[in-house]
């Protein structure tokens, strides 16, 4: 679904990453580590296409990224679900509206989907929060609603950066559930984060691959992850 | 002819997609303010054109159709080469009818000068023939020629000397009427251009967000778009109507052809200023969405 292959990407003037090669499968979960400023954010938007390679070739469903145009990437986008450590939200929307924002981009009829959402929300525990504005919700609660909003446009992929970066332990776990209950659908699952706890805590569910990235390189992690 | 669509959808509305991007009240009042103002000066420019048109129509039609021969002949030899004069231009080509003006006529064209009691008689004055062209007119060089062997007091004026000039000024003041108005458009879309701009900046978080999402550049524009035109609308639809209002009681009778006492709409004219908010919005949607997809393709 999404390919990285000997992919480099430079910013300025200094090679950030190098040679990168990376597969997502359906149904793959992998977690990607490697201390702060290591490249793990810039990883993630190689593979939503934020960002473009300065060598190598990115494939998104098959489609290579540098033959897209604009309509093309944003179509791509609505296929994979992100969810960000600020979340990116509309402060002046209220959240239910901020969650189906991706159905109305897509020209989608959100009212028709109304049912849908509210099964969602009630998903990842926030349907009393649905009229609340973002800055008025708890960082557990942004999180999960950042997941929310990732997955309502039922994607193939996910891909999450620092999801559990500013929650408690208990929600971080509560976090990682939702997140394997998605790949157990058969959902891509690729998560950047530098806590190495959670990764032993969905290790115990869910097979899942560690990739840390080190001098500019992608190393598939030791056996102690 | 693909706007044509996206043109309609400023005006139908969304209300979902309107609420992407937050309210911007001072923006809003501007492009209203600046779109009425624009609207109420076009008022006033298409008057001064249509006014100037009028006038360069009404003179060149005089000039087109009208001469007059002045007959300066010693006292004896004036009923003769007047009627030498009215014989030859009853034979001359492209003359419709010539008239010599009775002397009271005369006195009353004199009156504004000299006082009603001018004693036309004794005073040396010429005798004057007024002539009226055909639609196909004469060959006044050809006239002189003839006037000169005929009548040598007699002088043929087509009023060309001192009409040509006036009914080119009135040309040009109509040319600068349209210019102007061609003038406050741009001026208007630079304006929500620049509005625009600064809309698309202030919101830089919501069309990352909106693009992070899928949003196509058309689906993110469309929601800056139908905003800016709607307020457009609303400003020229208020500043056509004021400037409606004040074109309306500008004082003068009307009827002259002068510019001053003329300037105003007649008839179906009052009909043309009403396209004016609808052309504005047309402006607006064309100046937004060009900004807004320039703006759009540097971000990712």
């Amino acid at each position: 679904m999404i390919e990285l292959e000997d992919v480099s990407h430079s910013y300025g003037g200094g090679e950030l990453l190098s040679g990168i090669s990376l597969k997502l499968e359906p149904g793959s979960f992998h977690f990607l580590t490697g201390p702060s400023g290591a490249g793990k954010s810039t990883l993630l938007k190689l593979c939503y296409a934020e960002l473009t390679p300065s060598r190598g070739r990115v494939r998104l469903f098959g489609a290579e990224l540098g033959g897209m145009d604009r309509d093309a990437v944003a179509r791509t986008r609505r296929r994979i679900g992100v969810v960000h450590q600020d979340c990116q939200f509309l402060d002046h929307l209220p959240l239910s509206e901020n969650i189906s924002l991706p159905l109305l981009a897509a020209g989608r009829d959100v009212a028709a989907e109304a049912g849908n959402l509210k099964e969602l929300m009630a998903w990842v525990g926030l349907e009393a929060q649905a009229g609340s504005l973002p800055p008025q919700l708890s960082g557990g609660e942004r999180q999960r609603a950042a997941l929310a909003r990732a997955v309502i446009m039922a994607p193939d992929v996910i891909l999450a950066d620092e999801p559990t970066g500013n929650v408690d332990w208990e929600m971080s776990l509560r976090i990682l559930q939702l997140l394997i209950e998605l790949n157990r659908m058969g959902k891509a699952i690729l998560v950047a984060t530098h806590d190495l706890n959670l990764i032993r805590a969905a290790k115990a569910h869910v097979a899942a691959r560690v990739l840390r990235i080190k001098g500019r390189q992608l190393l598939l992690a030791g056996a102690d992850l | 002819m693909r706007r044509l669509p996206a043109l309609g959808d400023a005006f139908a509305g969304d209300p979902g997609a309107d609420r992407i991007v937050p309210p911007s009240g001072f923006t809003a009042r501007l492009t209203q303010f600046t779109a009425a103002a624009m609207a109420f000066l076009a008022v006033f420019a298409l008057a001064l054109s249509l006014a100037a048109g009028r006038l360069a129509d009404h003179w060149g039609e005089a000039l087109a159709r009208t001469a007059t021969v002045r007959i300066s002949a010693p006292e004896g030899q004036m009923a003769t080469q007047t009627d030498a004069v009215l014989a030859v231009l009853a034979t001359t080509p492209g003359i419709a009818g010539a008239r010599l003006i009775p002397e009271d006529e005369q006195r009353a064209l004199l009156a504004p000068w000299f006082g009603p009691d001018l004693p036309v008689e004794s005073l040396p004055l010429p005798r004057l023939v007024e002539i009226t062209e055909t639609a196909e007119g004469m060959d006044a060089e050809a006239l002189r020629l003839r006037l000169s062997g005929e009548a040598p007091g007699a002088v043929l004026d087509d009023h060309t000397r001192w009409r040509r000039p006036l009914v080119e000024a009135a040309g040009r003041l109509r040319l600068l009427g349209w210019l102007s108005i061609g003038l406050i458009g741009a001026t208007m879309a630079a304006m929500i251009a620049l509005s625009a701009n600064a809309a698309l900046a202030a919101n830089a978080r919501v069309i990352e967000v909106l693009r992070l999402v899928g949003a196509r550049d058309t689906f993110i524009a469309r929601a800056f778009v139908r905003r800016f035109t709607r307020r457009a609308l609303e400003g020229a639809a208020i500043g056509t109507a004021a400037g409606m209002v004040a074109v309306a009681v500008l004082p003068g009778d009307g009827a002259g052809p002068g510019v001053l006492t003329g300037l105003g709409f007649r008839g179906l004219d009052w009909l043309l200023p009403l396209a004016l908010p609808l052309i504005a919005a047309g402006v607006a949607f064309g100046a937004t969405r060009l900004t807004a997809m320039r703006v759009l393709k540097g971000i990712t």
